[in-house]
């Protein structure tokens, strides 16, 4: 059984359908890149992960998010906070504004052991301590002490995961964790996330818009597209047979050795906004392979010999 | 911090000079004269130069300000001309009455102005926020001399749980501190409520409950202390303002204050006892912004930064 399941799981926010029937599972230990341009309801579909959505005034009205053996979006709230940040973690995409100023990055890691492991503060510094270690921080006892704002970004992103990893968990969402970064430190952070995943068998949700992170971390990849998931699969299968032409436009996104200037491809147009999805597929308009037939019908997501892929074409291999 | 303090502190001395600058010229710039209130009626031309002559009324102005600046730093105010007592003497009368009014209605406006702020942020848009946000309104809108006349013709012409006026007990303190206060509690209510409904809407409140940390403590441990720090602020404004504002209010309850004072000294054009009072008032108004700022520092590490 998968460790956590989506399955057609659509989330309205007011009169908007921000996410349409999005299903897709992650396996234990499994580290699976959620990927799509701005707007397409990566964020979205991490808020719907972690129980959030209230916040910002969104719900699940259709659909299932089951985790291990919980029906995540019938838990009683109560239920649900128990599983934060302890056995769902979040690490989010801006490590600056993650952190609460006031108080001592430290207490901000040991707060999570202590709540949800029953810690008493000193065994919690010395856990704390220890994971800052691990997460290759130097000075880490001295750094336990310190605000916030007397860490580099790079520093407050490892901070925010060694509050994520603090209690155990078995499933981390990380949204865009290193779009805030430089780009120095990027694949620093994302080597270390990786790593630890690794080594803790923790399950990982990588949100994030870079196919070549996905191509380095990832064991599987979800594509989102305005809200719809346009394909799922392997990451060796989706690189090597993108069925989605969607998927195939952003593999040719990615800048490769010896490349002419001016050579690399973007995607002409932009993600529509929620307020008006096209008719039929939703990548119709930007698609160079769209038919009369895409313009109306929606396609279902099908399954493939490996993975799944919304496409009227997908059926035809490329 | 021991040297931000030093610096505040040597930073004081300028501004304070500057205020007594201040304080001195106004009152010299506003026509009418003592000595008219003294003189007797039928005096001669004669006497009234002596007169001016015995106050030293006569000298050129930065004399004048020399000899009082001298003076007051050796905790002289001079002598009142009209009451013929030392300032210093009425002031250590009034005072007291002015601090004990001040402060409780400062400490009831916090406490009770903080409590239904966060109350109405954590109801954000129910029923109990609106009644809050409505009473806010009208809180900080009524005069507060005419509330306070109210609050005497209910509670104590009609009910007669508290004295008419005074201050001749602690029960006659509950009506004058409730009519301040009330402006204060709107105040910093509705500066609580903006405040930790901004501070809510932060990114790192979102991490806070995805690390699933309870809410009632998310609002009182993380959003209400960064909302604390403008109300700070506020709040050390209106110590000053306390103290010298709530004289409306002390002469609707017929209370003794340095407010009291310094309005009937202004009538008569009391130069000393009016520079005295002036003089308490703006050094309350410069320590409470020194509390204020002491007060910030020690809760925002950001802040002692740059302090440093």
């Amino acid at each position: 059984m998968a460790l956590l399941d989506l399955s057609d799981v659509t989330v309205s926010i007011g009169v908007l359908t921000p996410l349409d029937r999005i299903a897709f599972s992650i396996e234990a230990g499994e580290i699976v890149g959620v990927v799509g341009e701005s707007g397409s309801g990566k964020s979205l579909t991490a808020m719907a992960v972690m129980g959030l959505l209230p916040l910002i005034g969104g719900r699940i009205t259709s659909g299932a998010v089951r985790f291990a053996d919980v029906e995540l979006n019938r838990l009683p709230e109560r239920d649900y906070r128990a599983l934060r940040g302890r056995r769902i973690a979040l690490i989010s995409q801006n490590p600056m504004t993650s952190l609460d100023p006031i108080r001592r990055v430290g207490e901000q890691i040991d707060q999570v052991s202590m709540m949800h492991l029953g810690l008493g503060a000193e065994r919690a510094r010395l856990r704390s301590v220890d994971m800052m270690r691990q997460l290759r921080i130097p000075e880490a006892d001295v750094v336990h002490g310190n605000y916030p704002h007397q860490l580099s970004g790079g520093m407050k992103q490892r901070i925010v995961i060694a509050m994520a990893l603090a209690a155990d968990p078995e499933l981390i969402v990380a949204d865009e964790p290193t779009t805030a970064l430089d780009v120095t430190i990027q694949a620093q952070i994302i080597q270390i996330m990786v790593e630890m995943a690794r080594r803790k068998n923790v399950a990982l949700m990588l949100i994030t818009h870079d196919m070549g992170v996905v191509a380095q971390a990832c064991d599987r990849v979800v594509v989102l597209y305005a809200g719809r998931v346009a394909e799922t699969g392997s990451v060796e299968r989706i690189f090597a047979a993108p069925r989605h032409p969607y998927t195939k436009s952003l593999i040719g996104c990615i800048p490769v050795e010896g490349l002419p200037p001016g050579g690399l491809k973007g995607i002409d147009g932009v993600v529509p906004g929620v307020a008006n999805y096209p008719t039929g597929c939703r990548f119709h308009p930007r698609c160079s392979l769209a038919q009369d037939r895409c313009k109306i019908e929606a396609p279902l997501l099908r399954a493939l010999e490996e993975g799944a892929a919304a496409c009227h074409l997908a059926g035809d291999p490329p | 911090m021991a040297l931000f303090l030093i610096r505040r502190l040597l930073l004081l001395i300028p501004v304070f000079l500057a205020v007594s600058l201040v304080i001195f010229m106004i009152i010299r710039f506003v026509p009418g004269d003592p000595i008219d209130n003294l003189l007797q009626i039928g005096s001669t031309e004669e006497q009234k130069t002596a007169m001016i002559a015995a106050y030293g009324l006569d000298r050129a102005l930065p004399v004048q300000y020399a000899i009082w600046l001298g003076k007051m730093l050796q905790g002289d105010l001079g002598e009142a001309i009209i009451l013929r007592q030392p300032v210093s003497t009425l002031i250590a009368q009034n005072l007291p009455h002015s601090l004990i009014l001040g402060s409780l209605a400062l400490a009831f406006s916090t406490l009770v102005g903080i409590a239904t702020g966060a109350l109405a942020a954590s109801f954000k848009d129910g029923w109990l926020d609106r009644l809050v946000m409505t009473l806010i309104l009208l809180g900080s809108t009524l005069p507060s001399f005419w509330l306070g006349l109210l609050m005497i013709l209910l509670f104590a012409v009609q009910l007669g749980w508290f004295p008419v006026s005074g201050a001749r007990s602690w029960s006659a303190l509950v009506l004058p501190v409730l009519t301040i206060g009330i402006g204060g509690v709107a105040l910093v209510a509705r500066v609580t409520r903006a405040a930790m409904i901004e501070i809510a809407r932060k990114d790192f409140v979102t991490m806070l409950h995805a690390k699933g940390v309870p809410p009632l403590q998310i609002q009182l441990g993380h959003v209400l202390r960064h909302a604390l720090l403008p109300v700070v602020t506020i709040l050390s404004l209106r110590i000053g303002w306390v103290l010298g504002g709530a004289v409306t209010i002390e002469y609707v309850f017929a209370r003794p204050g340095l407010g009291s004072l310094l309005i009937t000294s202004l009538n008569q054009r009391d130069y000393p006892v009016v520079q005295g009072c002036l003089l308490m008032l703006a050094i309350a108004v410069i320590l409470g912004t020194l509390i204020g700022d002491i007060v910030q520092a020690a809760m925002d590490p950001r802040l002692r930064e740059t302090l440093r």
